[in-house]
This record gives structure tokens, C-alpha cells and sequence, in this order.
């Protein structure tokens, strides 16, 4: 066990744990922001992405020892009240099917628009392939991208 | 309008209480833990102070805020939103003032509580009109007693009641309260079609914000003060048993609280019990991480109690199946054997898929809570009743001590029709007499079974001189069930036809998976077709509409399972939307069609080669499902599936060797991911009156034929082996 203090979405916030433990689960276990999810394990499905400072990250495979003053932000610390142009988008397009998916999904399209605002379709997939939906909304996902952009405050 | 009797589902209607908030409804309502019982309502409405039941669907608030209560489990195929909203049509309430909840399992009230066979809508389609129009005519009845006229002088729409010839109205907030005295009617009068306000329409997601803000809605986000996490190992291959552990090294790891081999079993197991692995090691602790450094650190004696089977043991029994397996189910019209010696031409093919698993993105988990004289479980499931049957088994308890309650669930697919999950929570929570969330990580999900099995199947055709389909076989073998549905198409088409669905033996554990047999059959059936028409010099869509003509106009043998008018309906429709028979230059295309789950679609695939890769550019289908509900979300699903059955022929399989799976996480599993998905997937339906039928399952067997034809077109080699990327002959 080991003490941290650490700046999640926008406070800080102190925890006694096993250095080795990833983000996801000091996340979900310890701090209950479950809006973080489990698929993998093995960062193949993205299900677990949040942001450290601007870079989307696999939280499952980032343990809290290697976090250090860096920022992080959740699904639950992306907007305020929900209205983040791509937490927008993604309810203008109704995107999901079950769900489960989409705040990785969310999370990720976030951090790569505010790199690239004006993607191009390839571009969208390069960075959105990591990312797996089980139900098959990719083409929703791409389309709701796309809105985001246009709004033009991503 | 259709008058209907309300007795079909009278319990639910009967009023259960006049008191505030409370009365015999429990609501779900852990996700509002500082706000019990008040699900956050749109803007526009305020928050009642009092709350009145009218039947076990509706609960309308002082304020006019409307309860409406969604029966069956949510596993994406958008039911939270789309059953309401066929109450809502009837009661006639603005979609505004409504919120939604989870209804509990409730045997009593509701009828077919389980997501399953595409039959959430079409099994409750006239129980949530009623439940709806019910409500209506209570409202009214309690007005028209307040004014002292008829209800037939009155008018009920858009949440208030109106006198026909009079200045007085009032809105159903207002009258509620007087309508909970009222009797529940005989029978009730629905609307008719063309009166829909709501159904047909595009309604957005009732869970949509919370979704995309990260709310906890899934099981797996459960979290009740004191309870204790839990993970299982089961054996790593089917065939094994657990003997033994290090129990006491594991015990002594850092957040363990206890670990020990728990028995599931259950007397006179149902279609939803574990049928494989029984016996567990259940490690219970604080946290998910420790529990997983105590997985990794267990050393277990496992017991080869059976063979130990591998992908190339499963190729060859489906091969002998196929010689001299024993027929599940059969159909014969004709004399195909006799008609194949004088056709003109013959074309046999033989088709294969391997197993597959589920993957649903959220692993299997339950909550559960025993104690001596009750059971409570929270959680996933796709079949509530047979949940709350299997623990009242494996813990001696009446069904009436048992509660469950069901989240939010992060894909189903068939997966948690099973409910071995629960069950194994349940007697973990026992075992340590306190509350318990058990967890499956990936590898434990991908490992444990309940598997799309493996077929296998061989087609045949003859065509005579001028090229007419004069015969047609089809022998179908799977592990453990065939995968061939004899009375479906092309039966009743072909003068000449047999169909035998067979089966094969093994140890591995397979379940439902997405339009279970379909799933495969389709994209077999479909490609051959293909390939027969191609034989015929026909075009394919000509070719199969010609054999529905002939269904129509005279139908061979005994009655076959589809109707041809809409199966060549979708067909048609399809054409005309893709613009069949316009080709573009580079562009490749394939068509199927395919009836399951009372739903017909039939797709059409358009593919281009991007440096030599097959890239699906755009899909158009036509659907025959009656009645659209909810049409934005039905074009969801029909999406979803499109995409999931290119997914799983192109790139998904699970090989055996020693008993266990090869591929444990999605490292080596493949599911389809962004890049690999069409750029462009169109959705038509077809308009007419007919009750709806169900969406989840229909949309995903025709694209995979659709897309064997189009990869055909593209690059000149047919497909016969899924997954169609490896393309290899060994399956399993």
C-alpha cells in the first residue's frame, strides 16, 4: 500500500492503495466514478479510455504509481452537465445500443478531435479502431464524430 | 379503433394502491440512491408531491408527470424506451411528461419478462396497448363521474380530458387521484393504426444522457455499502472438474477474505442452467484487483472427468454426422435423389462456421444478497424468471423470497438467457453470509462456454435443361444441434426437397447465440443460391423470386414457416432502393435475403477494393418487421446487425485443443472494429399494419450472405468456410 494524491476531474483527491493497481480500478473500486469501464484487461477494446492532461490512455493498464500531477478526467468530469459537443453529438445521432461501450468510445473521440477537429473518415477510423462496440454502432460512431466536428467547438 | 378484452392481462390492471410514492410497486430505483422512487423528469415538468397508481405499467404523478414502467430486460435492442412508448400511445400523454423505470420481475403483473427470440415487442404489443388504453378510459371514467356526464362526451388526448360540447377539461395530473377508485374496465377500445402519434415515430433513447455522462446504469457498476466483490476460476478445459486448491496461500494474499470450491448444481436443471462447469473456486476480497493478483497466484488439481476435445475432433464428427449422425428433424417433398439422376446440372457445396462466444463488452456479473429466508439479486439478465427459479432451487426458498431486479445490461446477444452467473453469486453470498458482487473478467467470459456451436452442412441442387431448379437437399449437422430449419424457404418452392437437421455430441457447452441456427444458416443457404442462379444464368434476385412465385401460386408439400408475398416483398423493395441491375463501374455487389424471428430483410452489398482489401462501401436493407415502433432505433438495429454478421463471419472463431479454447481475451479473438465496418448502412421498411415482430436477431443471418455474394463479385473466389478472413478448412 502506498499514499497519492490525485487530480481527477478537477480535484484532488487522496488514496491509500497497491502502487500496482491500474487506473480502472482505483476508479471503479475505490473511488466508485464507475462511468470508467471494464471489457478487457489487455487495452484491446478501449472500453476503459479516459484522459491523462490531453491524451486518451487505457486506464487498465496505467497503474496509479506512474499518474504522478498529471490530470485526469473521466467520462463523469468531461462536461459539466453533459453537454461536451461529442456527449452532444452522441445524442443527437442516438448512437448507442447497449451502451456499454460508448463512454470509451466518448472519451476517445474527444481526445482526438481536440488534436485533429477536422478529420477526415480515415483519420476517424485510425483513431477510433482501438475502440470495440460490440452491437456494431461504428457507422453511428463515425457519423456522430463527423457532427461534433461540425460543430466546430470540439 | 379495435375493442379488446382486457382480461388477457387483468392482473396487471387491477389498482394496487391510492397511497403516495409507495403502494405495492416497488420501483427500481438505485440509480436515484438520494432520490428514492423519482427518476429525474425533463424540464418542463415539475416533480409531483404525490403519486397515484393506476395500474401495474402506469403511475401518474399530481403535476401530470407520467411513470411508465418497462417490463422486460434492456440489453440494447432499446426496449426501455420503445415499450413505453406503446403505453404512452394508448393512454395518449405526451412523450414530454414521461419518465421511465425499470420494472422488477413480477410474475404476477407482467407476462414474458425476458429479452429473448426477438419477441420483447411482439409478445407485449397487446398488453402495453392495453395497459395504456386502460389507464385512458380510468382518467375518463373518473372526470365524466366528477362532471356528472358520459364518457362518451369526453375526449382524452395529450395528457388531458376535454368535454366535447363543454368548456371544462382537466389534466390527467389533476384527475388521477379520483381515478384510483375506479374500476378497471371490461374491456377497452384501442386506436386504431392511423391514429398513432407516437409509434412510428423517431424517439431518442431514454437512458441517452446518462450513457454518455457515465452514470451507473450496468450491473457491473453496482454497489450496495458492505458488500464484498467476488471472482471464480472454473476449469480451463471442458472435460475437467476442480479437485482441489491452495487455499490457504490464496486466503493470505493481501484483501482476501475467503476463497473455497462452491457447487452450483441445481436439481432438474432447465435449458438455462450451467450444464459444464458446476464446480468453482470462489475467491472473495475487497477489491477487483486483488482478487485478480489471487487468481493469478491459485495452483489448482483439476480432474479430466471426460474427453478432451479439439477443432480437429469437431471436424470430424460433423463430417460423420453428416453420413450417418441421428436426424433431429426432417422434410421431404418429392423424390430429390431420383430427380438429381436426370437433372442437367448438379451444384453441391458444403459450408462451415466454428463456435463463437458472445463477448458481450460487459463480462458476466450479478449481485446477490441471501440470507436465511430470502434471496435478493440485482444484475444482467436476459431471463429474470428463470433466475429467480434456479436460485429458489439451489437455496430451498419459496419463489416468493426471491427478488430480482434487473439493470441495465451491457449486451446480450443470447449470452444471459443463461443464468449460471446469478446462481453461482447466490450461493457465494450464502456461503459467506453477506452480499456479494461476483465479476467474470474477459478470460473467465470468454472461456466458460454457452457457445454458438459448430456446423457444417452440405447443399445440393439440380437444375433441369432450361435451367429450372427441379431439386434441392440440404444436410445439416452442428455441435450438438443442426442448424437446419426444414420448413423454411426454399421448402414449398422446390418440387423436389429435403431437408435434415442432425446432430453430434460434445462436451463443450453452446447456447443461443444471436439468431441461434440462423446465424449460419442463412449466410449458407444464401451464398449457394447464389451460385445455383449463377449456374442458371439467372440473376439472383430474378431466380429467387421466381421460386417465390412458385410458393405463392402453388406451394409444394405441407405448409412451409414463411410467407412469400413479404419474403419477395423485402426482395423487391430492396431492389428498388439499391438501384439492382445499374452497375457502377469497380463496385461489386451481393444480395440476400432471409426470414427468421417473423421478420423478413433482405440486403444488398455494395464492395470496392481498396488496394486489394474488400471494403463493404454501402448496404441497403429492406425489412418487412409490421409495425415500426420506434423507426430511428429499429434502423439501429438493423445496423448493429448488419455489422455484427459481418464481424463474426469475416473475422471471429474459437479453436479448441486439450478441452480449452485458444483464443481468451481479444487479443486473439477478433471482433470487428471501426475500419472494418461499411461506410454506409441504409435501412427501408416496409409500410403496413400488420403487428409488429421483432428487430434484434432478423438484421444479422442475410449479411452474411450478402456479403459472401459481394466478396465473390470482388475478388472471384466464393467463401465457404467462416471466418471467411482465414478462410481455413478446420473449424471448431
Amino acid at each position: 500500500m502506498a499514499n497519492f494524491n490525485l487530480k481527477i476531474n478537477g480535484k484532488t483527491q487522496q488514496l491509500d492503495v497497491d502502487p500496482t493497481t491500474p487506473m480502472l480500478w482505483v476508479l471503479r473500486d475505490h473511488l466508485k466514478l464507475v462511468g470508467t469501464k471494464y471489457g478487457c484487461g489487455i487495452s484491446q477494446c478501449g472500453a476503459c479510455t479516459i484522459h491523462l492532461d490531453d491524451n486518451a490512455v487505457r486506464s487498465c493498464q496505467l497503474p496509479i504509481s506512474a499518474v504522478g500531477d498529471q490530470n485526469i478526467t473521466t467520462i463523469e468530469g468531461l462536461s459539466e452537465n453533459g453537454d461536451h459537443p461529442v456527449q452532444l453529438a452522441w445524442m443527437e445521432e442516438d448512437v448507442y445500443q447497449c451502451g456499454y461501450c460508448q463512454a470509451g468510445q466518448i472519451m476517445n473521440a474527444s481526445a482526438f478531435l481536440k488534436k485533429n477537429p477536422n478529420p477526415t473518415d480515415e483519420e476517424i477510423e485510425g483513431a477510433m479502431n482501438g475502440n470495440i462496440c460490440r452491437c456494431g454502432t461504428y457507422t453511428r460512431i463515425k457519423k456522430a464524430i463527423k457532427t461534433a466536428a461540425d460543430s466546430k467547438i470540439a | 379503433m379495435t375493442r379488446i378484452k382486457t382480461q388477457y392481462n387483468r392482473r396487471s390492471f387491477i389498482k394496487v394502491s391510492a397511497a403516495a410514492g409507495g403502494g405495492m410497486l416497488i420501483g427500481f430505483s438505485w440509480l436515484n440512491g438520494c432520490n428514492p422512487n423519482t427518476p429525474e423528469p425533463e424540464p418542463g415538468v415539475a416533480m409531483p408531491k404525490e403519486w397515484f397508481e393506476i395500474n401495474g405499467y402506469i403511475k401518474i404523478g399530481d403535476t401530470g408527470l407520467v411513470t411508465i414502467y418497462s417490463p422486460n430486460p434492456e440489453i440494447g435492442q432499446n426496449v426501455r424506451t420503445s415499450m413505453p412508448m406503446i403505453v404512452a400511445e394508448e393512454l395518449d400523454v405526451p412523450w414530454e411528461n414521461v419518465v421511465v423505470e425499470q420494472a422488477p420481475l413480477n410474475t404476477g403483473w407482467y407476462q414474458n419478462q425476458f429479452a429473448g427470440g426477438s419477441l420483447s415487442i411482439r409478445l407485449s404489443w397487446n398488453a402495453l396497448r392495453m395497459a395504456g388504453a386502460t389507464g385512458r378510459r380510468m382518467l375518463m371514467e373518473a372526470a365524466a363521474k366528477e362532471w356528472g356526464v358520459q364518457v362518451s362526451d369526453l375526449n382524452a388526448s395529450n395528457g388531458a380530458i376535454k368535454e366535447k360540447n363543454g368548456e371544462r377539461s382537466v389534466t390527467y395530473g389533476e384527475i388521477a387521484s379520483k381515478a384510483v377508485g375506479i374500476e378497471v374496465p371490461e374491456e377497452v377500445e384501442l386506436k386504431g393504426v392511423k391514429d398513432f402519434k407516437l409509434i412510428g415515430t423517431s424517439i431518442k433513447n431514454v437512458d441517452g444522457k446518462k450513457i454518455v455522462t457515465g452514470q451507473p446504469l450496468f450491473g457491473l457498476d453496482f454497489h450496495r455499502d458492505g458488500m464484498q466483490l467476488a471472482m471464480i476460476q472454473h476449469p480451463p478445459a471442458f472435460g475437467m472438474t476442480v479437485k482441489d486448491f491452495n487455499e490457504a496461500e490464496i486466503k493470505s494474499m493481501p484483501g482476501i477474505k475467503d476463497a473455497f470450491i462452491v457447487d452450483t448444481t441445481v436439481e432438474e436443471p432447465g435449458g438455462f442452467d450451467e450444464k459444464g462447469f458446476k464446480q468453482l473456486i470462489a475467491i472473495v476480497g475487497d477489491s477487483t484487483w486483488e482478487l485478480m493478483q489471487a487468481k493469478k497466484a491459485l495452483k489448482a488439481n483439476w480432474e479430466t472427468t471426460g474427453e478432451l476435445e479439439s477443432s480437429e475432433i469437431h471436424v470430424k464428427r460433423l463430417e460423420k454426422a453428416l453420413v450417418s449422425g441421428e436426424i433431429m428433424e426432417s422434410r421431404k417433398d418429392g423424390n430429390p435423389e431420383a430427380t438429381f439422376k436426370k437433372a442437367a446440372k448438379i451444384i453441391e457445396r458444403t459450408y462451415s462456421a466454428p463456435f463463437i462466444a458472445h463477448n458481450t463488452l460487459e463480462p458476466m456479473n450479478f449481485f446477490a444478497n441471501v440470507t436465511a429466508d430470502s434471496a435478493e439479486l440485482i444484475g444482467p439478465t436476459q431471463t429474470p424468471e428463470a433466475l429467480e427459479g434456479s436460485v429458489s432451487k439451489l437455496l430451498n426458498l419459496p419463489l416468493e423470497n426471491v427478488t430480482v431486479n434487473m439493470t441495465r445490461i451491457g449486451g446480450g446477444f443470447g449470452r444471459r438467457l443463461y443464468v449460471h452467473f446469478g446462481v453461482e453469486a447466490a450461493a457465494i453470498s450464502k456461503k459467506i453470509g453477506a452480499p456479494v458482487k461476483l465479476i467474470y473478467s474477459r478470460e473467465d467470459d470468454m472461456t466458460q462456454g454457452t457457445y454458438r456451436p459448430t456446423y457444417r452442412s452440405v447443399y445440393k441442387a439440380g437444375l433441369d435443361e432450361n435451367n429450372n431448379l427441379i431439386a434441392f437437399t440440404v444436410k445439416g449437422a452442428g455441435l450438438p444441434e443442426g442448424p437446419v430449419f426444414p420448413n423454411r424457404f426454399p421448402a414449398g418452392a422446390v418440387e423436389n426437397y429435403s431437408a435434415e437437421k442432425i446432430k453430434a455430441p460434445t462436451n463443450v457447452t453452446t447456447g443461443a447465440w444471436r439468431a441461434p441456427r440462423s446465424n449460419f444458416t442463412a449466410g449458407a443457404e444464401q451464398a449457394f443460391l447464389d451460385e445455383v442462379a449463377e449456374a442458371a444464368g439467372k440473376d439472383p434476385i430474378d431466380f429467387r423470386l421466381e421460386l417465390f412465385d412458385r410458393a405463392i401460386n402453388n406451394p409444394v408439400g405441407e405448409k412451409h414457416e414463411y410467407e412469400a408475398e413479404r419474403y419477395a416483398g423485402v426482395l423487391k423493395l430492396v431492389k428498388e432502393k439499391a438501384n439492382w441491375g445499374v452497375t457502377k463501374p469497380d463496385v461489386h455487389r451481393g444480395v440476400a435475403a432471409y426470414f427468421c424471428h417473423s421478420t423478413y430483410v433482405a440486403e444488398v452489398f455494395d464492395m470496392v477494393l481498396n488496394n486489394g482489401q474488400p471494403v463493404v462501401e454501402k448496404v441497403w436493407c429492406a425489412v418487412d418487421c409490421g409495425i415500426v415502433v420506434n423507426r430511428d432505433a429499429a434502423k439501429n438495429m438493423i445496423q448493429g446487425g448488419v455489422i455484427d454478421g459481418i464481424g463474426h463471419s469475416m473475422y471471429s472463431q474459437l479453436t479448441f485443443e486439450n478441452g480449452a479454447p485458444n483464443q481468451m481475451n481479444f487479443d486473439k479473438y477478433q471482433l470487428i472494429r471501426h475500419s472494418q465496418a461499411p461506410k454506409e448502412i441504409e435501412v427501408f421498411f416496409v409500410e403496413n399494419e400488420i403487428d409488429p415482430t421483432g428487430l434484434g436477431e432478423p438484421g444479422l443471418p442475410p449479411a452474411i450472405g450478402a456479403l459472401a455474394n459481394a466478396l465473390y463479385k470482388a475478388t472471384g473466389q466464393r467463401h465457404y468456410h467462416q471466418p471467411f478472413m482465414t478462410e481455413k478448412q478446420v473449424v471448431g
